[in-house]
This record gives structure tokens, C-alpha cells and sequence, in this order.
């Protein structure tokens, strides 16, 4: 599996909030298992999707199990292109610092803390797609 | 003209298809929602194309298409039963996720001994597996499709 | 290189078309199954932006679909054109990769 030439991009495809369905969590568990694969990763955060990375976030009042603290781990398991897109920020009266602060360490930099968040408009993101090998929506 | 994933052995109809080797991932269960339905035909028209389906991956609620307990009205289509006919007929890879499935309490015997159950209802040619099989299934096939709401 | 995108949400509820719309790439398909496929009837207020898309996209509706929602030939908006399963698999080929906007 690990084998370069089996290396494919992995792109998931997050438009859907968190709680109100399991979509979220349960993409974030296939993102946890696949990190063991090698592949090529990145992470999406379209429309309701960027509710996803709000700071702040507390389910315990629900009876839900909390997962928010998952997405700032995802540094460790070598995930760190997430990419949210400005326009879904902005139709929901956000901003990037109303966003969860996710970092990774970068080892060829003497592990210096490196922002996993990478901000992108529509167009950028219609490329990213574009240059993708296997598309997870959930 | 167009870049198609290492050409297999198959019987296409088509003259501009080469066969190719899809995984199917269903994030939905039978009936609320048209995802299994749709997910069924369409794996049946690419058998029928003479492509190969390398694996159908159940997830989220598509966990529930994997139990042999549902009983819908006789005027109406078994989804389960339909894809345990398909799988038997072109020996295919029904995979349950394991982590969706355990949530929603879709078992296999094994599953239940050990988590002290009193039975399974796991169908005939569904099996429970991991995540992993997922993504082994999007790195094996030259397309993946996803079915969900 | 091109993508299928799928859209299988209903454009008078919800945002998928829209968005698969503002992400897709000149000479990318779209195909409008299940609930998606109201939008390509005639008449409604989504027809203007799939036909102002028409020029960049090759878009395609499930015929099943269609019929088992009263969508009758007729009312199809010009350009769209109806395909079966074997149909879908064939797009599916020909793409590089298929994005679902669910």
C-alpha cells in the first residue's frame, strides 16, 4: 500500500454540519483510519461544512459525544491540508478566526507549529477537485 | 480522448468504454432514502457493461441494507435481498462497516458472541469489516462512486 | 481529465446543484439523479442558471428518475440530455473521477 506508486490522492468532501446528522463525525473517522494508508490526504470544507471547524465547541449539554478536539489532532496523523472555503465562511458570517486554531508539526522545518487550515475561494477549490483521484462525500 | 484507468479484461459494449473497476460506497440505508436503490442499478448496469465492481462499501446507515430481518410488503422490492442475489451472482465484496454497523446494531455471528449478543442478522453475502477496507476499496478501483443523502 | 459530478438533492431545497455548479470545470458532466432531476424541467426558477450553464457543462438527467417523478420528454430543458443506468456508468467512465454533491 505504501508502495509510490499506489500513492493516490484521497480527497474528502465536507458539506455537512456537525450533530444534527453523523455525517461529520463518521467522515472523520474514515480520515483517522486512512491516515494508516499513506495516501495523498486532504480535507474539504464546503457550505455547512465549515461549521465543522467553529471554535468553541461544547456537545456535552446534548448527550452527544464532543468530537471537535479530533480535527486539531489531525496534525498527528500526518492530515494537513484542510482547506475551507472563503465564500461558505462568508455567506455564514464567519471568519477564519471564528475557526478552531489547527496546526501540524513540520519536521523539515524543525518541527515549527504550521497552520493545517488553508484558506481557498471557489475557483481555487474547483482546481483541487479537479486534481483529485478518489472523491469521499459525505 | 479521454484517460481511462488500466484497461481489464471484460466485455464492453459500448465502443468508447474500456472495462474498468468500480467501488461503490453507500452512505445510506434501504427505503428512507433512494441511495440503495440507485447504488443497485447502477452496480447492475456496470456488471452488465462488463466492468469489474471491486467492492460495495456500506457506511453510516448503509449499514442497515446488511441485515436479513427486514420484511417489506410483498409489492415492494427487498433491497437486502437483491443485493444478496447480485453478490451471489457475480461473487461481489458486500463490506459492512464495522464502526457504522456495531453504532446501529447490524451483527455477524462472531460480533455477537463477543459482544454478548443473543443473535446475529447479518445477510448472506454481506460481511463486517473495517474502514480500512474503505479505503483500500478507493485505492484499488479506477472510479469510486458514492450513494448518500 | 474531467470530473462527473452527481447531484441527487432537489435544487428547490437545497444548495448541492448550486454548489456543484460554482465547482465544477469547463468540460466536467453533471448528472442530475434522484430529487435532482426537477431541475431540469422546464419552467422552473433554477432553469435560467442551467441553461446559462449549458455553455460550459455537459449536463445529463436519469431518465428513470424522471419518469418515476412525472417528468415526462416534453419538458426536459433543451440541452439536457436523458440517460439510463448504463448510461450513468458510461459517464462514470469517462471520467477521471466522480464527485458527489450530497
Amino acid at each position: 500500500m505504501s508502495d509510490e506508486q499506489q500513492k493516490k490522492k484521497f480527497f474528502y468532501l465536507n458539506r455537512k454540519a456537525p450533530y444534527g446528522t453523523i455525517y461529520a463525525l463518521e467522515s472523520l473517522e474514515v480520515v483517522l483510519i486512512g491516515a494508516a494508508f499513506e495516501q495523498d490526504v486532504s480535507l474539504a470544507f464546503v457550505d455547512d461544512g465549515v461549521f465543522q471547524l467553529m471554535d468553541n465547541q461544547d456537545a456535552a449539554g446534548t448527550g452527544m459525544k464532543g468530537f471537535s478536539k479530533i480535527y486539531r489532532a489531525l496534525g498527528d496523523y500526518e492530515v494537513r491540508k484542510l482547506y475551507v472555503e472563503k465564500e461558505s465562511l462568508e455567506t455564514r458570517g464567519l471568519s477564519v478566526e471564528d475557526l478552531m486554531p489547527i496546526t501540524y508539526e513540520d519536521e523539515d522545518e524543525d518541527y515549527a507549529e504550521k497552520p493545517s487550515i488553508i484558506l481557498v475561494d471557489k475557483s481555487e477549490l474547483a482546481k483541487i477537485i479537479a486534481d483529485q483521484d478518489v472523491v469521499m462525500s459525505f | 480522448m479521454f484517460e481511462f484507468g488500466s484497461p481489464r479484461e471484460g466485455l464492453v459494449h459500448s465502443t468508447s468504454e474500456v472495462a474498468l473497476r468500480f467501488s461503490i460506497q453507500i452512505n445510506e440505508g434501504p427505503y428512507t432514502h433512494q441511495a440503495s436503490d440507485t447504488a443497485y442499478q447502477f452496480t447492475k448496469a456496470a456488471l452488465e457493461k462488463g466492468h469489474e465492481i471491486f467492492r460495495v462499501f456500506f457506511y453510516h446507515d448503509g449499514v442497515n441494507n446488511g441485515t436479513r430481518y427486514t420484511v417489506p410488503p410483498q409489492d415492494d422490492r427487498n433491497l437486502q435481498k437483491l443485493w444478496t442475489e447480485l453478490a451471489e451472482k457475480h461473487k461481489l465484496d458486500l463490506v459492512v462497516c464495522i464502526a457504522a454497523a456495531q453504532r446501529r446494531g447490524i451483527l455477524d455471528a462472531n460480533e455477537a458472541k463477543r459482544q454478548g449478543k443473543d443473535g446475529d442478522n447479518i445477510a448472506p453475502g454481506f460481511r463486517i469489516s473495517g474502514l480500512g477496507q474503505l479505503i483500500e476499496a478507493g485505492i484499488q478501483a479506477d472510479r469510486l462512486i458514492v450513494f448518500g443523502d | 481529465m474531467s470530473t462527473l459530478h452527481t447531484v441527487n438533492k432537489s435544487a428547490y431545497e437545497r444548495n448541492a446543484l448550486k454548489s456543484c455548479l460554482d465547482h465544477a470545470l469547463p468540460g466536467d458532466a453533471i448528472l442530475l439523479i434522484e430529487d435532482g432531476v426537477y431541475a431540469a424541467r422546464k419552467g422552473g426558477s433554477i432553469a435560467p442558471a442551467l441553461t446559462a450553464a449549458k455553455g460550459n457543462f455537459k449536463i445529463y438527467a436519469l431518465g428513470p428518475d424522471l419518469a418515476a417523478r412525472g417528468v415526462v420528454a416534453g419538458q426536459v430543458l433543451e440541452g439536457i440530455e436523458t440517460v439510463d443506468y448504463a448510461g450513468f456508468v458510461g459517464l462514470a467512465a469517462d471520467a477521471t473521477r466522480v464527485c458527489a454533491w450530497l
